[in-house]
């Protein structure tokens, strides 16, 4: 049972604006992932606005503030698009990304905005940090709890999997991992460059309580993020399979669009697709 | 003229660490199935519940400390130096250095002087690696007295640091304890006018009696312990060049990118003049301690040699 004072439609409607905005800073940047961060952004949305994490835009550092950590780092417009709705950064610092002499670096950094909770884009990096976090939680009785998206290409790292062990061993029910599986990779499909299967019964055998869901289905994501939260001695999974440049036509499940800026021509298409 | 035996740094490492364990709660540390090695397991067998062991697996080692580090712990995360170093070499790079995340990363092991255990276990470049990251600060201690000194000093600082220490029992330099250990200032351990002896970790013993042949033979040596390789202590460095005229930089350590590739650029940049440089040059093979050293050209006789060598092409020179 979701208690929510937010609706569905209006996390989907949340959802939609911040694809627009995702699209739109892409394409004023000139470079960029659209592919996984539009895959991503109904999780993020749900995390930040589904009354799941807690946090304070007014004091981003926040002891007692619930951790979310991108280590999928590409997808960071996804991150600055929640962050500036959440109000951790001024909207218009958005069409500031990949500029000299701002904030906005390339992938996420800890150093530009506090907000940001590990640095990361060096792929397998971030279960590793939040495990840490989750332990420092627990060793100052802290009840703050710690999200890590990670993506599936992501997965072929030996960190992740390390971390995955050590979570479990440790057990920490206070980390959560949400895996962003939208099937494609830089050089293409997953299951052609280097296959992750069976990514459940993995997370399984590393003692993790797995969820699977539609990573865009609002009412679905937030339902496995508040099962996340229920107390238990092992740190759980959300597998959810997305697709990769979702809401736009032509980037959807195309991965051309991974790692590539839509033209201003692209983006007055991406728009009118995703207007309210 | 051998000095007497004392602990191993690791050992001094290991004491120090529980030591502080007391001191300060925020200290967590986290080993990699090597505590009996690193001798973390005097700080695991006090604290088990701020002891992470990680098992062999140094990427998630390096990652855990960093996000412990980042909830407000002061993090020391140790393994061989080579392991650490090479393995989680990424990890350190942008959760460690980038970030600037208050971890201390202790790498035990360090050099040949490892022995019998070979080329696979020895850090012959840990020292070059860690100076590769920005925002590090490098120690080499001495001897046990050093290192409990340099593991304090680490713990105080706030940032990220890389501390090399060894695996056999180190000659004793300090024998009443190291009460001036400063990060950034190397201590003067003997005064000269004809040459300076610049090292560190174990060669600090090697260049004190290095010193006492060249005095025999009529050189007087500065010595210096440049325990920290960052930030250097160029002030030092420029003031041996201009008194003394010659520097020899010994290390057990590769030559391309350790204390001698720093002094040297110190050296190039503030008041160049002469140097030597007694280290290593490749990767060395199983064997005992001693007789790699001396295998490898890492003796007192080896420096004393090469500031025999220098002092002489000065005085020709001159003539």
């Amino acid at each position: 049972m979701v208690t929510t004072s937010v609706s569905v439609e209006q996390l989907e409607r949340t959802a939609r604006k911040l694809r627009r905005h995702i699209v739109k800073m892409l394409a004023i940047a000139g470079s960029g992932h659209p592919g996984g961060s539009l895959s991503a952004i109904d999780i993020l949305t749900a995390l930040f606005f589904g009354n799941v994490m807690r946090y304070d835009p007014k004091n981003p550092r926040w002891v007692e503030r619930d951790r979310f950590i991108l280590s999928k780092g590409h997808a960071v417009p996804a991150l600055y698009a929640v962050l500036a709705e959440a109000g951790f950064i001024p909207e218009d610092w958005l069409w500031q990304l990949r500029k000299i002499d701002t904030p906005m670096q390339g992938h996420p950094s800890v150093k530009d905005i506090p907000a940001v909770e590990a640095s990361t884009g060096s792929l397998g990096q971030g279960l590793s940090i939040g495990l840490g976090m989750a332990l420092a939680a627990r060793l100052d009785d802290k009840p703050y709890r710690v999200y890590v998206m990670i993506g599936d290409g992501e997965s072929e790292e030996g960190q992740v999997w390390e971390a995955a062990m050590a979570a479990s061993h440790f057990r920490v029910g206070n980390l959560t991992a949400i895996l962003d599986y939208n099937r494609y990779q830089l050089d293409g499909a997953i299951g052609e460059i280097m296959s992750i299967e069976p990514v459940v019964a993995k997370w399984e055998a590393f003692g993790w309580a797995v969820r699977e869901i539609d990573g865009h289905n609002m009412k679905q994501i937030l339902e496995a993020l508040h099962w996340a939260k229920e107390p238990r001695e092992q740190p759980s999974i959300i597998i959810a399979h997305t697709v990769k440049g979702k809401g736009v036509s032509f980037m959807e499940n195309n991965n051309e669009f991974h790692g590539k800026a839509p033209t201003q021509a692209e983006l007055e298409q991406a728009l009118a697709e995703l207007a309210d | 003229m051998a000095r007497p035996l004392g602990e191993a740094t690791r050992e001094a490492y290991g004491k120090a660490l529980a030591e502080l364990g007391r001191e300060n709660p925020n200290i967590v540390v986290l080993d990699g199935d090597l505590s009996k090695s690193t001798m973390t397991k005097y700080f695991a067998q006090e604290f088990p519940d701020r002891f992470f062991n990680v098992g062999i697996a140094e990427a998630n080692m390096v990652g855990m400390a960093a996000g412990l580090a980042a909830s407000g712990k002061i993090a020391f995360a140790s393994s061989f130096a080579c392991f650490v170093m090479c393995k989680a070499f990424d990890q350190m790079r942008l959760a460690v250095a980038y970030s600037g995340n208050n971890v201390k990363i202790v790498g035990t092991h360090g050099g040949i002087s490892i022995g019998e255990d070979g080329v696979s276990q020895m850090g012959h470049e840990d020292i070059g690696l860690a100076l590769s990251l920005p925002g590090f600060v490098v120690l080499v201690p001495a001897d046990g007295a050093e290192t409990r000194e340099a593991v304090r000093a680490a713990a105080e600082h706030v940032g990220p640091v890389y501390i090399r220490v060894g695996r056999p029992k180190a000659p004793v330099v300090y024998e009443n304890g190291c009460p001036h250990f400063r990060i950034g200032k190397a201590i003067t351990l003997r005064d000269g006018d004809d040459v300076t002896l610049i090292a560190n970790g174990l060669m600090v013993a090697a260049a004190l009696d290095a010193a006492e042949t060249l005095a025999q033979q009529g050189i007087s040596a500065r010595v210096l312990d440049m325990h920290t390789v960052r930030p250097l202590d160029e002030e030092a460095v420029e003031k041996a060049a201009r008194e003394t005229g010659a520097i020899v930089v010994a290390e057990e350590h590769l030559l391309y990118t350790g204390l001698a590739s720093q002094v040297a650029m110190a050296v190039a940049k503030r008041y160049p003049v002469p140097m030597r440089f007694v280290g290593l040059y490749d990767y060395a093979e199983s064997g005992a301690p001693d007789a790699l050293m001396r295998k490898y050209g890492l003796t007192a006789e080896d420096i004393a040699r090469e500031a025999v060598e220098l002092v002489h092409m000065r005085q020709e020179a001159v003539v």
